[in-house]
């Protein structure tokens, strides 16, 4: 037997009168109730019982270490983009320092800025561009349609560029203070860190404008539109306090200039001063907002 | 009549709307338990919406939709529902037995069930025949043996319920029976539900159950042999363009 012949009348959604919802979407979950009334018998004791032998949970360490390894792969598989990721921050220390010959003092403060500015950039980019990869290949909605928490696929990604940033960081750190003599006074520790955390904020901030990129080339474009604002307002080419009222109330806003603010604490101050503290805390603060925005672009369900 | 309650699928009035376009109207249908459903269309007819709608990644749908005793898209259904999509969604960048490494570690995830895990992988990557290639990159496999490596995919874990988006699209004839005899095996010896949609009529004489549809709507739910029976045709599509043709005569006739 057939169960669903065309309804005689022509098609169009007035035909729907059961349903009676017509605009208001209900969602499936509702449907239980009525499903009940229609066939009392209990469902398939096949199906009910025994939940699959690991529930379902929101956050798991092992899939977000699993998300990040997988991430990692990928990497490996181009090391192209590695050298370009790790050599590229350093070539620039490299060139600036000797673009500033004449002048170290003015190397040293845009040079700390840089080593904050770099890992942003570089992680935002990679970001954006790996996830909307996600995004268009049909891998995101595979792996919602799976056990997998957005928490554990946002940790990933973060875990996996963090460590990326760390390796780019480091390298260009002790670049800059070894070899092109860059006179840090407070620990370089504390600059990695700033540099870290820059990192995350570039990961948060590329993973939600991949949300609203449908192709790599905007994904690109966001890059201008988001970073060079901050890079213009943060402090890099005139100290903030010298810049329009309006533009350094813009740039009290704009995260770029708590890391670069961040940098030049260490780079005057012997001990992590309050100062300090406060920048990488509102970059930190800026980081978890952000992927938090970023998880919720992150949908189940799609239209 | 198959009876309701024991449906793998089970849907009433299901409804999908997109933008302002009405893509399923009111569809009344069920899946049975271990066996092979054909859902069969044209092009853009509601096929891909009807599979989206019943892995939970589907938004606006309205009315009754459950899948394995669970409104569609819980939760607790996502480790039991293996679906492949219409492209193949694996990583290009990532060699097929990295692809399923990464997967099977979200499926089933933890240290202590690696040894578990390698066995799902090994079995999976032999499943589609791909053992050969299990080491070469996605990206440098041909479309017909990435779109095996996404169904490699879906059959981790053994999901209760499999759902393929036009799995055979594409592929040699060579190719389309094996995995034809494939989700036979599948059905028969793992007891699993597979909905598998095509557009190709000739796969639906393949399958246990058909769901015929067209323009939103189902022509019909019936076993292929009872279509060809009820039309006096031959074959299922022969069966299917008389069951258009009907259609269109009952709606010119009450317009």
């Amino acid at each position: 037997m057939t169960t669903g012949p065309t309804p005689p009348e022509p098609t169009g959604p007035t035909h729907t009168g059961r349903t009676a919802t017509d605009g208001t979407p209900v969602p499936a979950t509702r449907a239980p109730a009525t499903a009940q009334a229609d066939a009392p018998a209990a469902p398939d004791p096949a199906a009910a019982p025994p939940p699959p032998s690991t529930p379902p949970s929101p956050f798991t360490g092992a899939r977000t270490l699993a998300t990040a390894t997988r991430v990692l792969r990928q990497l490996r598989h181009d090391p192209r983009s590695i050298a370009l990721m790790i050599l590229v921050p350093c070539v620039m220390l490299f060139l600036l320092r000797y673009v500033f010959d004449a002048n170290p003092r003015t190397f040293d403060s845009i040079g700390a800025s840089l080593l904050g500015i770099f890992p942003l950039i570089t992680m935002f980019l990679v970001t954006s561009i790996a996830t909307l990869r996600e995004r268009t290949s049909g891998t995101l909605e595979r792996l919602l349609a799976m056990p997998l928490g957005k928490a554990d696929l946002i940790g990933g990604y973060a875990l996996a560029f963090g460590l990326i940033a760390v390796v780019q960081s480091a390298l260009a750190t002790a670049l800059a203070t070894w070899v092109l003599g860059l006179e840090v006074i407070g620990s370089p520790w504390l600059l990695l860190l700033v540099a870290l955390l820059d990192a995350l904020l570039g990961t948060a901030l590329g993973l939600f404008v991949s949300a609203f990129a449908s192709s790599e080339f905007q994904a690109v474009q966001f890059m201008p539109a988001v970073i060079f604002p901050q890079l213009l307002l943060c402090g890099l080419f005139t100290p903030r306090s010298a810049m329009h009222p309006v533009l350094e109330a813009v740039s009290d806003a704009l995260p770029m200039s708590y890391a670069v603010d961040g940098m030049n604490e260490v780079l005057r101050h012997a001990d992590v001063t309050g100062a300090f503290v406060r920048d990488a805390l509102v970059v930190a603060g800026c980081a978890v907002l952000v992927l938090a925005l970023g998880a919720a672009t992150l949908r189940r369900r799609t239209a | 009549m198959m009876n309701y309650s024991e449906a793998a699928v089970r849907a009433r009035g299901l409804t999908v709307r997109r933008a302002d376009r009405t893509v399923l109207r009111g569809l009344d249908f069920a899946v049975p338990p271990g066996r092979i459903t054909g859902l069969l269309g044209p092009s853009g007819c509601g096929k891909s919406t009807l599979m989206r709608a019943v892995v939970g990644t589907q938004a606006k749908v309205t009315g009754t939709l459950d899948v394995l005793g669970r409104p569609a898209g819980h939760a607790a259904l996502r480790a039991r529902i293996g679906y492949v999509t219409q492209a193949p969604s694996v990583y290009d960048d990532l060699t097929v037995r990295q692809n399923l490494d990464y997967f099977a570690a979200v499926l089933d995830p933890g240290r202590a069930r690696r040894s578990a895990r390698r066995d799902a992988v090994v079995r999976a990557i032999a499943d589609v025949d791909l053992t050969p290639h299990a080491d070469a990159l996605a990206g440098r496999l041909s479309g017909g043996q990435r779109s095996r490596v996404s169904l490699a995919v879906a059959l981790l874990g053994a999901p209760e319920l499999l759902v393929l988006d036009e799995p055979t699209v594409g592929l040699d004839p060579v190719l389309r029976r094996d995995l034809w005899e494939l989700f036979h095996r599948i059905a028969a010896e793992r007891g699993t539900t597979i909905l598998v949609s095509s557009h190709v009529m000739d796969e639906a004489e393949r399958c246990h159950r058909l769901l015929l549809m067209r323009e939103g709507e189902l022509l019909a739910d019936d076993t292929p042999d009872a279509l060809r029976a009820r039309t006096h045709t031959e074959t299922v599509e022969a069966a299917f363009l008389h069951l258009v043709d009907e259609a269109a005569a009952l709606q010119g006739s009450t317009r």
